[in-house]
């Protein structure tokens, strides 16, 4: 009775402390080196690096010519890249051809922009719906009565010489403006249960959708002038501009019917249980909850349409890509090798900056968002 | 408040739309207060921005010209750059008052699209271009040649006929933008660049080293360029017409920007009509009587736009030829003004 | 009694024109009137306008002669060729470029996408870089990067880089032989038809087999077997030969092979690596989109790493991949006109751009470009709803 068996007298022996998971080495170990074939390809990718970033760099900084160079310097046999080129034409390309005396005004209405879309942006700031209205509604007429001038003894410019980053600018934010609310209205038509309107919304999406922006373009600069009665004209601006919202809000619709769908149909009831109207229903119930759920898919569609907005050449407005092309062409004063190629990387840069911080406030606003279903 | 936003936004957009009235355009041009030319997309010496992003150029000039002679204004006008797929849409849907593009006078343009051509500014013809390392001599070299074209152009068919009748292999590359379209030559996609003998030149001269290129002798095509207007407004296309005469009978008649003021009291009464000295024919046609002398005073002659924007002396470097007047061996030819 | 009168309350009064039907009727009354009537001003003021410039119009243009050239084409065409024909060169030429650039974007998405799931540091770095640079810039910037940036690093003519196999690569193209299968050719291609109807039916035999029995068989290796095995028995047997026509080095260019010009390449290298952005972000969130209880799920199952993939993991991830896949295969077909751009005879360039010049035909032919792409479209999503269909989850 006595007999319990075995009753252990001495410690165990010490386990070896475990692997390290955090510091340098660790971190190494586990995400350059786990397997011999991670690690073949931790030398491939390291290979590839140093084959690629020391030319970059020589072309982008080491044998760059500063911006305040000369073409001499860009005509050097080993010259990078040409940012003289870039710093002597940047007028052209924000402004295009819009009076040198002038330009306070595109000035004034990015200032106004800026001013205005930033605390838009920011969570935090006070007075969202004034904010709103103010950008959304008196913003664009502003801007269009400071740039195009014509009235409180303003010089009409027209808008044939407005280009470069400005049109991409202004195309792009009005176009997103517009393509939003018409990418919804098409969206609630697609889904009505009016056949006709449907069938309208319908025939719409799908059409715009099938074909690519180039032939909308060529339908707005070719064969517009023949649907207007005689002696009508649409400024191409204005093509330019209808083009690519019809384009976009095609594309929206579909984005925001993917979020409709996602609302359970009891939402739906429970806001006709409370006798709310169709808008109403759709305003309040519906739509801040489907939006919420598609937002990656909006903002896809915002930085497509900024991207697309180089397209606009093809009905003769100047934007940023084409007052690059240009001047590419015609500045004979700053021939040299890499003269183009700058000038590309520089559009490049500037479309770059745009469509990535688009994207990340997306994700920022995404994560913001999903907390309320976070557990 | 919200009806006013609205009614702004309503002007906004109407401002981008205009309805000109079915009437006059000359009137329609007054009205608006300015004329509105349509121009290339940048072909140096015809219609290209400068240094200072001002448009300039021999077809640039043409439109500083009517509007001299309408508003005694040469800065009066407004510039819309078009492709050439673009260019007769917009003259015929009203959207230029207009055409100035290096555009050639053919006959199913002049009477299937519902345009007229002014006249003859620029005698031209089409030409090729070739790299002067490729030791090619005669244009009944290029069989097989790759060549570097324009699409939408009297070009392309030209090219296409000329290779036929002469039985030889035919091989391009067509793009839809002129920049483009050097810009592959330049980098050797083609051996050929063909176009307008006098675009050829002036492209030419943009390369970083133009002496590397040689413009081969054969002229395939005739070419007249030439500002074109509207169909059907008699009023319009003699402004315009006589534009080009005034330009071309100052010359003549030994009249430029410089001693204008002198002139006006020349003895000659053919200088004298011209001026509005003697006699006033701006009038009826629709102008000020001296609407000639606002040409000259502005613009300037034929001769001075001419060697200002691609005679010898500019980077362009072409000589008169055809484009010299009739008594100097050349076919520029302007009626009298009597 | 009141239960029932309750249910069978007669509808409340509510005024003519608060009833959702009939506002609905009135709703789609005004639509189709506005509708009707711009479509009818629209066609009022084209056909005034056609008038008033004496152009004609309707679709007899397709016969006539097109008297221009066309730079690459896979059809016979010659100047004395009509515009129909021109129309079919485009059109195909659009294909051509759409089929291999969802090739290569496919394959070049599939491995960026798996590559930033990588826990490769570098790799999935790497992968990440290019996506988010790809990404964000206009692909028509790229193109005419592309193209010159193709243009300029390649030799000129004289110097052409020469290739293994009479092959040479130079700035106006890629040049290979030609190809000539002589007339014993045909039982090649009967051997191989023959050959691929077996390996489909081993296949079926196989699956079936294993359903049955549980027993695997080498489907692989036979295929390979059967495949080499009677096409080249049959090109023994026939006696049939390939002759190659090398590319000679003529006065200015490479004559006959078989030649891609650089616009070909530019425009397919530029949607490849445009698309292949794209694509690489559908893949990433298809995987990611399977949980890892399916992985885990599949192991307790017993089932081999190999077949956990093909028959578990992929099957999912595919059916979220596959709809956003097409839609980007789709968005290739439709970037190809971007194109014309840099001087590929595709259809917006060679019928919406030299046809339409020649002819002055705007409406026409910016009307059937429309309709191709709009066929483009049609088709494939009649092919994603059956897609669709087949792969949806069948819920209890």
């Amino acid at each position: 009775m006595t007999d319990i068996g075995f009753v252990r007298s001495n410690l165990v022996e010490p386990r070896p402390a475990p692997v390290r998971t955090s510091g340098a080495i660790a971190w190494a170990q586990k995400n350059l080196f786990s397997t011999p074939l991670d690690t073949v390809l931790t030398i491939l990718g390291l290979l590839f690096l140093a084959w690629i970033l020391p030319p970059l760099y020589g072309f982008f900084f080491g044998n760059a010519v500063e911006p305040n160079g000369t073409v001499e310097q860009c005509r050097l046999d080993n010259a990078g890249a040409c940012w003289a080129y870039i710093a002597a034409e940047m007028e052209f390309f924000i402004y295009g051809f819009y009076d040198i005396p002038e330009q306070w005004r595109p000035n004034i209405v990015f200032a106004l922009g800026a001013a205005l879309l930033i605390p838009l942006l920011i969570p935090k700031a006070p007075f969202k719906r004034t904010n709103a209205v103010l950008f959304l509604l008196v913003y664009p007429i502003v801007t269009y009565f400071l740039l195009a001038g014509g009235v409180f003894g303003l010089k009409p410019i027209p808008t044939e010489k407005w280009g470069g980053l400005l049109v991409t600018l202004i195309l792009s934010v009005v176009g997103i403006t517009l393509s939003f609310p018409l990418g919804i209205i098409l969206a609630l038509g697609r889904q009505s249960k009016m056949p006709i309107i449907k069938t309208v919304c319908v025939g719409f999406i799908e059409l715009v959708r099938a074909v690519p922006l180039i032939t909308i373009l060529f339908m707005a600069s070719i064969m517009l002038p023949l649907f207007m009665p005689q002696g009508t004209t649409v400024d191409k601006f204005l093509r330019a501009l209808v083009g690519v919202t019809l384009f976009t809000s095609a594309y929206m619709a579909e984005v925001v019917r993917g979020g409709l769908q996602a609302i359970p149909r009891g939402q739906y009831e429970a806001a006709s249980a409370l006798g709310l109207g169709y808008w109403k229903r759709m305003w309040f119930i519906i739509l801040p909850q489907a939006l919420k759920h598609v937002i990656p898919g909006i903002v896809n569609n915002f930085i497509s349409l900024f991207k697309d907005t180089s397209l606009v050449y093809i009905v003769g407005m100047k934007d940023l890509l084409e007052a690059v092309k240009t001047k590419n062409d015609t500045a004979l004063e700053w021939q040299s090798a890499n003269t183009a190629t700058t000038g590309y990387l520089f559009a490049a840069m500037v479309f770059w900056v745009f469509c990535f911080g688009m994207s990340r406030y997306s994700i920022y606003m995404e994560r913001r968002l999903n907390t309320g279903y976070k557990r | 408040m919200q009806t006013k936003l609205v009614a702004l936004a309503a002007t906004a957009i109407l401002g981008l739309t205009a309805v000109s009235a079915q009437a006059a355009i000359l009137d329609d041009v007054k009205a608006k207060g300015y004329v509105q030319c349509g121009v290339t997309g940048g072909v140096p010496g015809f219609s290209a921005p400068d240094a200072n992003n001002v448009w300039t150029g021999i077809e640039v000039d043409f439109c500083r010209a009517m509007a001299a002679a309408i508003f005694n204004d040469a800065d009066a006008v407004r510039y819309t750059s078009l492709t050439s797929q673009e260019r007769f849409t917009a003259l015929s849907a009203g959207e230029i008052d207009v055409l100035s593009r290096t555009t050639t006078w053919t006959m199913s343009r002049d009477t299937q699209l519902g345009i007229s051509f002014v006249g003859t500014m620029f005698y031209d013809g089409q030409g090729f271009m070739v790299r002067k390392a490729d030791g090619i001599a005669s244009a009944l070299d290029l069989s097989g040649a790759a060549i570097c074209i324009e699409s939408g152009t009297t070009t392309e068919l030209n090219a296409a006929d000329y290779f036929a009748a002469n039985n030889m292999e035919f091989n391009t590359v067509v793009f839809v933008d002129q920049d483009e379209v050097v810009k592959a030559y330049e980098d050797g996609r083609c051996d050929v660049y063909t176009t307008d003998s006098s675009a050829l030149a002036a492209e030419r001269s943009k390369f970083a080293n133009p002496d590397d290129h040689i413009i081969l002798p054969e002229i395939i095509s005739k070419e007249p360029l030439g500002p074109v207007v509207r169909a059907g407004d008699t009023q319009w296309f003699n402004i315009a017409r006589w534009t080009y005469f005034a330009l071309l009978e100052a010359e003549e008649l030994g009249v430029t920007s410089a001693n204008v003021d002198e002139m006006l009291g020349s003895d000659n009464p053919a200088i004298k009509r011209l001026l509005g000295v003697e006699g006033d024919f701006g009038t009826p046609l629709g102008v000020t009587k001296d609407w000639a002398y606002q040409i000259i005073k502005l613009v300037g002659n034929y001769a001075e736009t001419y060697d200002r924007n691609v005679g010898p002396s500019t980077p362009i470097g072409l000589e008169r030829g055809l484009n010299a007047l009739w008594k100097d061996g050349g076919i520029q030819y302007a009626p009298p003004i009597r | 009694m009141t239960t029932r009168e309750l249910g069978h309350n007669a509808a409340p009064r509510v005024s003519f024109f608060n009833d959702p039907v009939i506002r609905g009727i009135i709703y789609q009354v005004v639509v189709v009137a506005i509708l009707v009537g711009f479509i009818f001003w629209i066609i009022g003021n084209t056909a005034a306008n056609l008038a008033a410039q004496n152009k004609t119009t309707g679709f007899d243009f397709l016969w006539k002669t097109a008297g221009f050239d066309i730079s690459f084409t896979l059809l016979p065409w010659s100047r004395g060729s009509y515009y129909w024909e021109a129309f079919l060169v485009g059109l195909i030429n659009t294909l051509l470029v759409a089929f291999i650039g969802i090739i290569f974007a496919t394959i070049l998405g599939f491995t960026i996408g798996i590559a930033r799931l990588s826990s490769n540091f570098i790799i999935s770095s790497l992968a990440t870089v290019y996506v988010e640079l790809i990404r964000n810039i206009p692909l028509l910037l790229q193109l005419f990067f592309w193209y010159f940036a193709v243009l300029k690093a390649m030799p000129a003519v004289r110097n052409s880089i020469a290739l293994p196999l009479d092959s040479f690569i130079n700035q106006r193209g890629i040049f290979v032989p030609r190809p000539i299968p002589d007339d014993q050719f045909g039982f090649v291609w009967i051997g191989l038809a023959l050959a691929i109807a077996a390996v489909v039916f081993l296949r079926q035999w196989a699956k079936k087999r294993l359903e049955a029995t549980g027993q695997r068989f080498p489907v692989f290796l036979t295929s390979v077997v059967i495949l080499l095995g009677v096409t080249g028995l049959l090109w023994f047997i026939s006696g049939a030969s390939v002759t190659f026509e090398p590319p000679v080095l003529e006065r200015f260019n490479f004559k006959g092979g078989l030649a891609l010009p650089p616009e070909f390449a530019a425009l397919v290298f530029g949607l490849t690596i445009y698309t292949a952005a794209f694509i690489a972000e559908t893949v990433r969130g298809g995987i990611q989109s399977v949980s890892r209880g399916q992985t885990e799920a599949a192991q307790s199952l017993g089932l081999k790493d190999n077949d956990r993939l093909r028959l578990v993991i992929v099957p999912q991830a595919m059916r979220v991949i596959v709809p956003p896949l097409t839609s980007q295969y789709l968005n290739l077909t439709k970037n190809s006109s971007l194109g014309a751009a840099i001087g590929y005879p595709e259809l917006v360039n060679v019928f919406a751009g030299t046809s339409l010049n020649q002819t002055g035909r705007a409406i026409e032919c910016i009307a059937i470009t429309m309709l191709v792409y709009l066929c483009f479209s049609l088709i494939t999503s009649a092919i994603m709803n059956w897609y669709n269909a087949r792969v949806k989850l069948v819920e209890r």
